[in-house]
């Protein structure tokens, strides 16, 4: 067995929390990172937010996703001790902060003294707001079909009904729309949008899209392509509204109903988990159960914007070089 | 004339099975399925389970099959390199008095030759089923029921049977069947077959086959069941497949153990009259849930990743497997619905038999080849071995779908075995199948298959012609990079 090889800092997740926590740690004097990314590029899903609104609070100017990602990998492209490994995806993690990473050619393990996790979050899907009907091509989680129509430059609907009004379902409104296909219905449950007021107001007023609050799809029809959505008005308790039912022609349904933090990992590992939100039980900021190991972005809780998980994430990495200060 | 001695129609698991005992003859065969992929009908939404045999009435035609299945199984399994495992069975009863009930499933049972059978109390389940609730007091348990993957197993047999020269034609829906003298003639999408042996086993559309040669009696009605999967962080929440108490039409619903790892809860079971009625319930999971907590309580809302309604094919009580003596060469094998799965292996012995019987010459092959080279999953693989594949090929290391651990190689062979959409790439190899749902992967993968097949994006499907995922193309169709 080969001797398994000691890091003072591993981070996992080359995101805007990877990154910042690789930068702030790097500068509180921490010589020794790697960088683990699954994808081919650093900047996690930011390099498919081609919208603008980024960086508002952060460089107090305003950017896209890719050009927000862009001021952080340019500074950590020029510093050598931060060694990044990118399509490297880790799929084992210990107590001891032993982690197993496969990239192409080959699988290495590491110990890290210190460990940070910027695992970034997935959306959550119609299975698990358990809409039902049938299951037809057409159906996307909205991160999906941004990626398709930002970074591959497909379309994959003409006919669109959104499910949640957070803030990615409102962008891809406008960004189909944008795109010449019809926006029929964003539909949420709530009586209110999940998403920022200034989304609503620039994602849907200005392209007279319709939001339909306290409104439930009831099921999804369609057996190659989804065909039509059944609507119906709910009341307080989530309950359909007799009477209210209707039905929208559609080709597509966009899922945008939340996001769950990704931490799978640290629960192998054996930290503390809330399951209701599948997050860290934590005491203070980014801190986990697991001396050493920490959780930052939006695997740490989901944040309405990114110059949030920049700055907390910075955080994460001034502990991890506290910490290794401290290390006998 | 290209005559073929016989032609198989559907290519599910029973016709799949058939096709690969028959390729061990000096035959011409041909499989005829009307979906873009096999195993896309009812093969797909099978539970996956290998029953032990119990639960079928005695002296029926299924559940001879179903015990003699189980057996052949496992040997099948492993000549196709497709994972079986024997996890046992426990059907439970939460009241002293049903216990009369476990005694006459055990002496059915074991009047069909299932052996091991065994009643357990509620010390022994406590020690070997502890999640399971404290209100059960005694199960049945018997320990030769298995599980494995039905498509996997559908793909495997396929394969086999293509390399041993038989000849699958998938999108050929079957339009018209003509009888003259000495053959019928197929007319399908794909084209006209002609052979002097026709095998029905179309499943749900077994009916309307039947109709195409003249045979006006038989019914086929299907019948849903609704199966709601858990994510594979619940694998070990139970160490056996779960049963209640059988009811008249189902075996009940079931806390199953999956080949995949991920527990699945459910089927239900109700009667409908739409065969293409894939649409699950709120009912549906409502009943599912409550009754799979009554098994197991620790199951929760939360652990559901994924869900799917599924369609058996009913035919009275039993299934049908015979020569039609009122049109000569004609064998029908319908109403397969539950133990299907695990009899297939027998049923395509007894089908073989019945050609015999009717005339067809079985000469065998000296150059049938019984295995298969096995696919390799790394999702399977202890982390050594799969340091081992990577070492040996680097597109192993090359992940794809990260909830699953699949990797970019594993895509590549898929679509070199025949995966011609999204779906057949999901059941060969688990991609799209974790609790992302395809939302991390499905670009990659369709930039795998758009290199593989030289097709482009507006052509990839998620199961074949009108499910396309792209609805206009723009720009650069063809990406050059995956």
């Amino acid at each position: 067995m080969k001797k398994m090889i000691a890091r003072d800092l591993v981070i996992v997740g080359g995101g805007p929390a990877g990154l910042a926590a690789a930068l702030t740690a790097y500068e509180a004097g921490v010589k020794d990172i790697l960088l683990l990314e699954r994808d081919q590029y650093l900047g996690g899903i930011l390099n498919q937010c081609i919208h603008p609104g980024f960086g508002l609070q952060y460089f107090k100017e305003e950017l896209t996703g890719p050009q927000y990602a862009e001021r952080f990998i340019e500074k950590i492209m020029g510093i050598k001790e931060i060694e990044i490994s990118l399509k490297s995806l880790v799929v084992h993690l210990t107590k001891k902060k032993e982690l197993t990473y496969i990239k192409p050619g080959t699988m290495q393990t590491v110990a890290a003294k210190t460990l940070i996790m910027g695992t970034g979050c997935r959306e959550r899907t119609r299975e698990m707001i358990r809409i039902p009907g049938t299951r037809p091509a057409g159906i996307f989680p909205a991160g999906l079909a941004q990626k398709l129509i930002n970074i591959e430059g497909l379309l994959p609907g003409r006919e669109v009904v959104i499910i949640g009004s957070g803030d990615i379902g409102l962008i891809m409104a406008r960004r189909f729309t944008l795109e010449g296909a019809h926006v029929k219905a964003v539909i949420e449950i709530q009586k209110e949008s999940r998403g920022l007021i200034r989304n609503v107001a620039q994602c849907l007023d200005d392209f007279n899209l319709p939001l339909y609050l306290q409104h439930k799809i009831l099921k999804i029809h369609g057996k190659d392509r989804v065909e039509k959505v059944t609507v119906a008005e709910v009341d307080d308790e989530f309950q359909e509204i007799s009477g209210t039912r209707f039905e929208l022609a559609c080709d597509t349904v966009l899922v945008s109903v939340g996001l769950i933090p990704e931490n799978e990992l640290i629960e192998m590992a054996g930290v503390v988990m809330d399951e209701k939100t599948n997050t860290p039980e934590s005491g203070e900021l980014n801190t986990t159960s697991i001396p050493g190991l920490w959780v930052c972005g939006n695997a740490y809780k989901i944040y309405d914007v990114v110059d949030g998980v920049t700055r907390d994430s910075a955080q994460a990495g001034k502990l991890a070089a506290e910490y290794l200060r401290n290390l006998p | 004339m290209n005559l073929q001695d016989v032609i198989i129609i559907g290519g599910g698991v029973i016709g799949a099975a058939m096709a690969r005992e028959l390729s061990r003859y000096n035959l011409k065969i041909a499989l005829l399925e009307k979906e873009a992929e096999l195993a896309f009908g009812i093969s797909k939404s099978n539970s996956g389970i290998i029953h032990p045999g119990t639960q079928n009435p005695p002296f029926s035609l299924k559940g001879r099959l179903c015990v003699q299945g189980n057996q052949l199984m496992r040997g099948l399994a492993r000549e196709l390199g497709v994972d079986f495992k024997e996890v046992g069975e426990l059907i439970v009863i939460f009241q002293e008095k049903e216990k009369a009930r476990l005694f006459s499933i055990q002496q059915e049972a074991e009047a069909l030759g299932v052996s091991g059978l065994q009643i357990v109390d509620r010390l022994w389940l406590k020690q070997h089923e502890p999640n399971l609730s404290p209100d059960i007091v005694a199960a049945l348990y018997a320990p030769t029921a298995g599980i494995i993957s039905p498509y996997r197993l559908v793909y495997g047999l396929a394969e086999n049977a293509m390399k041993n020269g038989v000849g699958i034609y998938t999108s050929h829906k079957v339009t018209a069947i003509i009888r003259s003298a000495d053959y019928f003639e197929i007319q399908s999408t794909g084209g006209i077959f002609r052979s002097r042996y026709l095998i029905n086993a179309a499943g749900l559309w077994g009916d309307k086959i039947a109709n195409m040669v003249g045979i006006q009696d038989m019914v086929i009605k299907p019948r849903k069941g609704e199966e709601y999967l858990l994510d594979k962080k619940r694998e070990h929440l139970t160490n056996h497949l779960i049963f209640p108490l059988p009811t008249p039409t189902s075996k009940g619903i079931i806390v199953i153990k999956t080949s995949d790892g991920n527990p699945m809860i459910g089927p239900t079971a109700q009667d409908c009259e739409d065969k293409e009625d894939l649409a699950t319930t709120d009912q549906g999971l409502n009943q599912v849930l409550a009754s799979a907590r009554k098994l197991v309580p620790a199951i929760s809302r939360r652990d559901i990743i994924a869900y799917f309604a599924g369609l058996r094919a009913v035919a009275g009580d039993d299934f049908i497997i015979r020569h039609e003596n009122q049109c000569p060469g004609l064998i029908n094998v319908v109403g397969i619905q539950s133990p299907g799965l695990t009899a297939a292996p027998a049923i395509a012995l007894m089908v073989v038999e019945i050609l015999r019987q009717q005339g067809l010459g079985l000469q065998p092959k000296p150059c049938f080849c019984k295995h298969r080279e096995p696919f390799t999953h790394l999702f399977a693989l202890p982390l050594a071995k799969v340091n081992k594949v990577i070492q040996q090929n680097a597109a192993y290391g090359d992940i794809v779908c990260r909830c699953e651990m699949i990797s970019a190689q594993e895509i590549r062979e898929a679509v070199k075995q025949g995966a011609r959409t999204l779906d057949g790439i999901k059941f060969r190899t688990r991609a799209q199948a974790g609790r992302c749902h395809g939302g991390f992967c499905t670009t990659r993968i369709m930039k795998i298959m758009a290199e593989e097949l030289n097709l482009p994006f507006s052509e990839i499907t998620k199961r074949g012609p009108g499910s396309e995922i792209i609805k206009t193309t723009r720009g650069n169709e063809k990406n050059d990079s995956a």
